[in-house]
């Protein structure tokens, strides 16, 4: 089987993903086109080459809807003959884009191919896309259908994070996110949002607080307590399938959960032979992915799961990985996931994560995808493991190499 | 057709008179079903008639619904003789046409093509309301008292004729799932609010009403049967998603998943809006059929319905004793049960004397009565003078001379058998030659304390339970020499003061007191087996129980649940702290000083309300815990342990003769200490759940594992070995109603 390269990655700016946001005047077509775009003229790429576009979107409801990969290829004027899929993994769609791109080259079935992902949340909000395990009796009674906020508030009550612990960790993200950005450590990926006229709109990631203290995140009321204790009480729901919890602890609000954010990114995976054909030289392999399913209700322990899966597959150990990335979901996701695996907290999310910059939905697996590829190679590191956590109890993993 | 009467006046509109023969109200029966099966054709192919008003030949309203009865029997199912299926897909094929028969049936008058009103005088409950909404227009009559509602679901079932889809299309999803899964009913007023009554007009001119509505519709359709017709709150509308997220979490929540009736109502909604109507109703009759075979719908059929007004009429009074009117009742001490049992006897219309020791205590408990009547005044719950009428039938005194003339004395003083052989013999001297003497005690044996009587036959024991005002059982205890005429007396007593009877034989502890006393042990043996408290709790109240083990047992007392302890090892000749429970036990009240709620400190700690906080986080500190984490493997086998435990100490108590109705079992188990109320009752959780044979190879599993206490007694295992059923072994006249 052939090896799938990495040959680029690129990330728009996240936008606030409300009204007032930057990005909320640019179409999800035109964030995605934009990515695609930079991805072929960064690269002088003839898109002819390349074979497929995946991109995640987890709501593909209206501008986002009728599968948008194939409507940007035609909106970035790549060549007509490359197709155009959307996947959705709700939160690791991009990653799952990119995993589904490396397939496909490792496969033989494509030469080139870009993973990647694209979504604006203030344009077409979360949930906009419907689906039945909330409303359908059938399914979210025998899985205890539960919102994530609360399942990552039972995550902190069940694994002991309590709300200084949740906030520390908010801190620190905040921390590591202005450092990078002060340091240019995105500077490789980042591809600056421009209007209609072709104007920069946004160079920044734009949801960030670079001056969090712990009182500031103190005052911050918790986010879902009210539809977890009162209306209409999915802390009974869950703790049906939790019964050693005595009452579920709610820590996590606006201040140490992913933030609301628009945004696209472009992953340009290929073979050897491609990419020597194209005169490009890769940045990384992609050693191998993997996903997962775990229990829904809680919904956001995935992570755990799927890294022991994937790096028990690619006989590894965690000694293995120098650097690791879990998607920010909420504070107590990523805590939980250090503890299991007895990660050092130096190594992971090393330029901080989604609660400072925000979590485009399907576009973030290959965000964070092309942070550890440009981490690598400002490091002189070898291996990374991104991960991000998954509706329905899911994960999704990929680990790749600077080469 | 004999339940209807048909007559069609000079407008050409066909007056039907629902009135089935020899019964007070009308029910939905087989007949019935074929009767308006009739009607839909024959206003159909009539040419003289123009459209049709319904109405009921009966003043106790129109229609209350199913026979429950007949439909637990399958009589519902259209007639015929039942062909045996070969395989289960064709019983199931067979179950769906007998359900679907009543919503084609109604179908087929809502399509007959003319316009057909219904005129409701009088109340209108589940299949009954049912027949309404299938009409194209509804009116009633303007009395507040008037009920219209679709109560199935109190019984483990959902509404097969239509209501789960007529009733979201016509007042909206949210309104009518509450409606549905609360079975609530509606007053005329109300239900015109909500938009499912179209008209309210004075009593006696609803037929007149409903036929000018008649005459200016001709063309009248049902809405969903006008083209383009789409249900605007369906879960995939805009804003439509959210009442049926919030519905499954609240409904999830309130009945952790043990209802089946509750979450395929939600079904029957959410997959029978998104379809044309015909469909939804086939949805419906398919959900009904799968909830009708439950184990839940038979049980809570048989128990919270067909057996509860059973007893509630005295079916378990001895024959051959003519009812005796209770007109005047003596009550001997005035605490918290006297107080209470003095309040439901005036609150029935009876003469009560409130004896206590001091005129204080006396009043102190009419007192009681007070506080009830102002608050349900307050409330508009009642009313001054009934309030008034109510106090005035209550005379507190310290004068025994006042029993004289009373039907029955009740004492409720303390657990003490010196106390209560005084109290026997100084009521007794006032008392004439009839008169029953009733003990509300708790847990003393009856014929000991008989002893003290001078006319044992006349001696029983009427165990209330706390608040006497809202638990709606009385345990009546038999002591060896009571008389059947004693026992048909209590009965009486007890329906006079609207409270349901069971009759159970003396043993310690009886049956109620006996039986729930192994839900709390059970829970306190697994808190030494090491497992969490938290656990314990949430397993407890998830297996349906009301409240947690632990918390229970707060209530009680922990040292109360010791001295029990201590004198059971006592006589046994045992270290009370030779076990784990023991030295538990013994280890919180008597080193921590913890012993419940009175003291604000027990299992839990408590506010200064005296409501529980949190468990005791040193419990768990303390304690050496060993399982924290509680898998869905887990979980099943707990609740097992706990709803096992107690159906055991039920078995116990048949074998032993202590108890011998299975309803009184069933009826009792869910009243008096809140068993499960899905399972129908601990009899109906072996029986139906389980099969006794199936049910003593699990005892004998959990015996096994856990200890003695989950060993069958040999009445289960002779059952397992003929394959019997409590029902049917001891009570097969009963069975068939349920069967």
């Amino acid at each position: 089987m052939a090896e799938a390269y990495i040959y680029d990655a690129v990330r728009t700016p996240r936008g606030k993903g409300k009204n007032t946001g930057s990005l909320h005047e640019i179409t999800a077509l035109s964030l995605a086109t934009q990515a695609l775009a930079a991805i072929r003229d960064r690269n002088n790429l003839d898109t002819s080459k390349v074979d497929d576009v995946v991109l995640g979107c987890v709501s593909p409801i209206g501008e986002q809807g009728g599968d948008i990969a194939r409507i940007a290829v035609l909106n970035a004027e790549y060549s007509q003959d490359t197709a155009g899929v959307q996947v959705d993994r709700f939160c690791a769609s991009g990653l799952e884009a990119c995993n589904i791109a490396a397939a496909k080259v490792k496969s033989g079935e494509a030469d080139f191919a870009i993973g990647g992902g694209v979504e604006s949340m203030s344009r077409v909000p979360m949930g906009a896309g419907g689906g039945s395990w909330a409303t359908d009796p059938t399914i979210a009674f025998k899985s205890y259908f539960t919102p994530q906020g609360v399942g990552a508030d039972m995550i902190a009550t069940k694994y002991g994070f309590s709300r200084d612990d949740v906030d520390a960790f908010a801190m620190e993200s905040q921390k590591r996110a202005a450092r990078a950005w002060k340091e240019s450590r995105f500077k490789k990926s980042i591809v600056p949002v421009k209007d209609q006229l072709g104007v920069t709109i946004l160079a920044h990631d734009e949801h960030m607080r670079p001056d969090t203290t712990m009182q500031s995140l103190a005052s911050l009321e918790p986010s879902f307590k009210a539809q977890g204790e009162q209306m209409p009480g999915f802390d009974g729901v869950l703790m049906q399938r939790y019964p050693e919890v005595e009452r579920i602890n709610h820590v996590h609000h606006a201040g140490n959960s992913s933030g609301i954010v628009d945004g696209a990114s472009a992953v340009l995976i290929g073979t050897k032979e491609a990419g020597d054909a194209a005169g490009m030289k890769p940045r990384a392999r992609i050693v191998g992915s993997a996903s997962i399913g775990s229990e829904p209700g809680i919904m956001l322990t995935g992570p755990e799961f799927v890294t022991q899966k994937l790096l028990k597959k690619l006989g590894m150990t965690t000694k293995d990985i120098d650097l690791w990335e879990l998607n920010e979901a909420f504070a107590s996701v990523v805590l939980r996931w250090m503890q299991a695996l007895e990660l050092d907290h130096d190594k992971v999310n090393v330029n901080g994560g989604a609660i400072a910059m925000g979590h485009p939905l399907g576009a973030t697996g290959g965000m964070i995808l092309g942070t550890m590829v440009d981490e690598l190679e400002r490091t002189g590191k070898e291996r990374a493991l991104i991960t991000l956590c998954v509706g329905a109890g899911m994960g999704t993993a990929t680990v790749i190499e600077r080469v | 057709m004999e339940n209807f009467k048909l007559e069609i006046d000079g407008d050409g509109i066909a007056l039907i008179t629902f009135d089935v023969p020899g019964r007070s109200m009308n029910t939905i029966t087989g007949g019935v079903v074929r009767d308006i099966v009739a009607l839909a054709n024959e206003i159909k192919s009539n040419d003289k008639i123009k459209g049709a008003v319904i109405t009921s030949g009966k003043a106790s309203g129109f229609c209350a619904g199913a026979d429950l009865g007949e439909m637990g029997s399958g009589g519902l199912a259209g007639g015929g003789t039942p062909k045996t299926p070969k395989t289960e897909e064709e019983r199931l094929k067979d179950a769906f046409d007998g359900a679907f028969m009543l919503n084609k049936t109604f179908r087929e008058l809502e399509t007959c093509g003319k316009p057909v009103a219904c005129a409701l005088e009088g109340l209108a409950l589940g299949g009954g309301l049912e027949i309404a909404l299938a009409c194209h227009y509804r009116v009633a009559a303007d009395n507040p008292r008037i009920q219209f509602g679709l109560p199935e679901s109190k019984v483990g079932l959902l509404p097969g004729a239509g209501g789960t889809q007529r009733l979201p299309r016509l007042i909206g999803v949210q309104p009518a799932a509450m409606m549905i899964l609360q079975g609530q009913s509606k007053s005329p007023e109300e239900a015109k609010a909500l938009g499912f009554i179209n008209e309210v007009v004075p009593a006696g001119q609803t037929v007149e009403a409903a036929k000018k509505w008649v005459k200016a519709n001709p063309k009248a359709v049902a809405p969903w049967d006008v083209k383009g017709y789409r249900v605007k709150d369906g879960p995939y509308s805009p804003g439509g998603a959210m009442a049926f997220v919030g519905g499954n979490a609240l409904v999830s929540k309130q009945t952790y998943g043990n209802y089946p009736a509750q979450k395929n109502i939600l079904s029957c909604i959410y997959e029978g809006v998104q379809v044309p109507i015909d469909a939804g109703l086939r949805i419906e009759s398919r959900y009904f059929v799968k909830t009708m075979q439950t184990p839940q719908a038979r049980g809570m059929i048989r128990s919270l319905f067909l057996s509860m007004q059973e007893l509630s009429k005295g079916g378990n009074r001895p024959a051959g004793h003519p009812p005796t009117e209770i007109k005047k009742v003596a009550v001997i001490g005035a605490g918290l049960m006297g107080a209470g049992i003095a309040y439901v006897q005036a609150k029935a219309g009876v003469e009560t004397v409130l004896i206590d020791v001091s005129q204080e205590a006396a009043d102190k408990g009419k007192a009681y009565s007070q506080r009830l009547v102002d608050k349900d005044v307050s409330r508009g719950k009642s009313t001054k003078e009934k309030g008034d009428a109510l106090l005035a039938l209550i005379t507190p005194t310290t004068d025994y001379a006042a029993i004289k003339g009373a039907d029955l004395v009740i004492e409720a003083v303390f657990e003490n058998p010196e106390l209560k052989a005084e109290i026997t013999k100084k009521a007794e001297a006032e008392l004439g030659e009839n008169a029953v003497f009733g003990s509300n005690t708790s847990t003393l044996p009856i014929t000991g304390l008989a002893k003290a009587s001078s006319r044992p036959a006349n001696f029983i024991g009427i165990h209330f339970f706390s608040p006497v005002e809202r638990m709606g059982l009385v345990e009546l205890i038999v002591g060896k020499e009571t008389s059947e005429a004693t026992i048909a007396k209590a009965i009486d007593y007890t329906l006079k003061i609207k409270k349901t009877p069971i009759v159970v034989n003396d043993s310690r502890g009886f049956y109620t007191s006996r039986c729930f006393g192994t839900y709390t042990t059970e829970g306190i043996e697994m808190l030494s087996d090491g497992i969490a408290p938290a656990i314990i709790e949430n397993v407890g109240r998830q297996a349906g129980m009301p409240m947690g083990a632990l918390e229970v047992s707060d209530s009680v007392g922990l040292d109360t649940a010791l001295k029990i302890g201590k004198q059971m090892a006592e006589a046994m000749g045992a270290d009370y702290k030779g076990d784990a429970r023991g030295r538990l036990m013994a280890w919180i009240v008597e080193e921590k000083g913890r012993v419940g709620r009175k003291a604000g400190k027990g299992f839990y700690d408590y506010d200064e309300n005296n409501r529980p906080t949190r468990i005791w986080p040193e419990l768990t500190a303390q304690l050496d815990i060993k399982v924290t984490d509680c898998p869905p493997e887990m979980k099943k086998e707990l609740t097992k342990r706990f709803l096992f435990r107690q159906c055991i100490e039920v078995a116990r108590c048949f074998e032993e003769g202590v108890i011998t109705d299975p309803r009184d079992a069933d009826v009792g188990s869910i009243l008096a200490w809140g068993f499960a109320p899905y399972t129908g009752g601990c009899v109906s959780y072996i029986d139906l759940f389980w099969g006794a044979a199936e049910f003593v190879k699990e005892a004998d599993r959990l015996a096994q594992t856990y200890g003695e206490r989950f060993t069958p007694p040999k009445l289960l295992r002779e059952m397992a070995a003929k394959n019997e059923t409590f029902y049917g072994r001891f009570g097969a006249k009963k069975e068939k109603a349920a069967a």
